[in-house]
């Protein structure tokens, strides 16, 4: 066969390969290529310091968030708003998770008090501090371009993955838990 | 000739019109010197909400907040390369809409100079080897092949 007719099929050939593989990568149950791969994984965790949810301590009687308080321990860090129905999906993984013991800090994105305190009342409150971010600045200094958003942040402060959307169950054994223990078991041998 | 102004009018009326730009009154700096920087700054940098506008051109809340944000940094007395970089340590090259150059994008930037130097490389080897073969000296009948010609040829004569 002469070089000519072979060149068009092997083309062919690379182009159906890659197209193939690329098609099944995102296909369903694939990576969602929409998501971006963020700037801040293994950078320490941006400087912030955000109130309390405003209002009244009631049933709701959090701390503010600020970037000291990541340091010590590993930690989620979701970023969430009452106005995000993603948001409420992902509500009953991270009550589970906190139930579970595991450390989730909040960041309540562009909220009102009132809505974010009735959101906390009816689905249950897993973060042991939020920061109400109502101006959107601190989101940005995260990176943070769609809602939810969760990171894992270990012991020493530092963003180790960054998940965009909301978590599903299946995420949290199969992304989150491993983190999180890796995450555990090199903060326990750094001590 | 008034049916022909229409339709030249109605054929030039978009390259008249002004792309709309999302920039809010209120966000308008009153330097216009620092508002024209804001709003060159603003057209290189990607909504991430919907990835395929700028800043500049996008209506996403997260888009109107980049934009103050590249304003604040201007105002602040930051250079525009430094305003980018504020932007991309937080988002990354992804929020760029023009790549930078490094050795991740290489094959972004010259993978096309690459496949049109292999394409007209192609196309003169082609060439060339057609050439040479048109350019070939026919090799001679031999005594064995102008037998059997003659023979087919006398066979067709004789029908």
């Amino acid at each position: 066969m002469r070089p000519l007719t072979v060149i068009p099929v092997a083309i062919f050939a690379v182009l159906a390969v890659v197209f193939g593989v690329y098609l099944w990568q995102v296909g369903p149950g694939g990576k969602d290529i929409s998501q971006l791969p963020s700037a801040m994984i293994d950078r320490p965790a941006p400087q912030f310091d955000l109130p309390a949810i405003a209002g009244a301590p009631g049933r709701l009687d959090t701390l503010g968030l600020k970037t000291a308080d990541l340091v010590g321990r590993v930690s989620l860090v979701n970023v969430w708003a009452s106005w995000c129905p993603p948001c409420r999906i992902e509500h009953p993984i991270l009550m589970t998770l906190a139930k579970e013991g595991v450390t989730i800090y909040g960041i309540n994105y562009k909220d009102r008090p009132e809505d974010a305190r009735r959101f906390l009342d009816e689905l249950g409150n897993p973060f042991a501090r939020i920061g109400a971010d109502t101006k959107g600045r601190a989101a940005i200094d995260w990176g943070v371009y769609g809602y939810p958003e969760t990171f894992v942040v270990d012991a020493s402060g530092r963003i180790r993955y960054r998940h965009v959307g909301p978590i599903n169950p299946g995420q949290v054994d199969s992304i989150i838990r491993p983190l999180l223990k890796q995450a555990e078991q090199n903060a326990d041998g750094a001590k | 000739m008034k049916i022909l102004l229409l339709v030249a009018a109605l054929f030039a009326a978009p390259l008249l019109a002004h792309p709309a730009a999302a920039v809010e009154p209120g966000e308008i700096l009153k330097d216009p010197a620092l508002e024209a920087r804001a709003r060159a700054i603003s057209k290189e940098l990607r909504c991430l909400v919907c990835q395929n506008q700028s800043i500049d051109d996008s209506d996403a809340t997260l888009a109107r907040d980049l934009r103050i944000v590249v304003r604040e940094r201007l105002t602040a007395g930051d250079t525009d390369s430094e305003t980018v970089a504020f932007i991309v340590d937080r988002y990354g090259d992804f929020v760029l809409l023009r790549p930078p150059f490094k050795a991740s994008t290489l094959i972004l930037w010259i993978g096309p100079a690459l496949i049109l130097v292999a394409g007209i490389a192609g196309v003169f080897v082609w060439h060339r080897r057609r050439r040479s073969a048109v350019a070939a000296p026919v090799a001679p009948l031999t005594a064995d092949e102008q037998a059997r010609i003659d023979a087919l040829l006398s066979r067709d004569a004789e029908r």
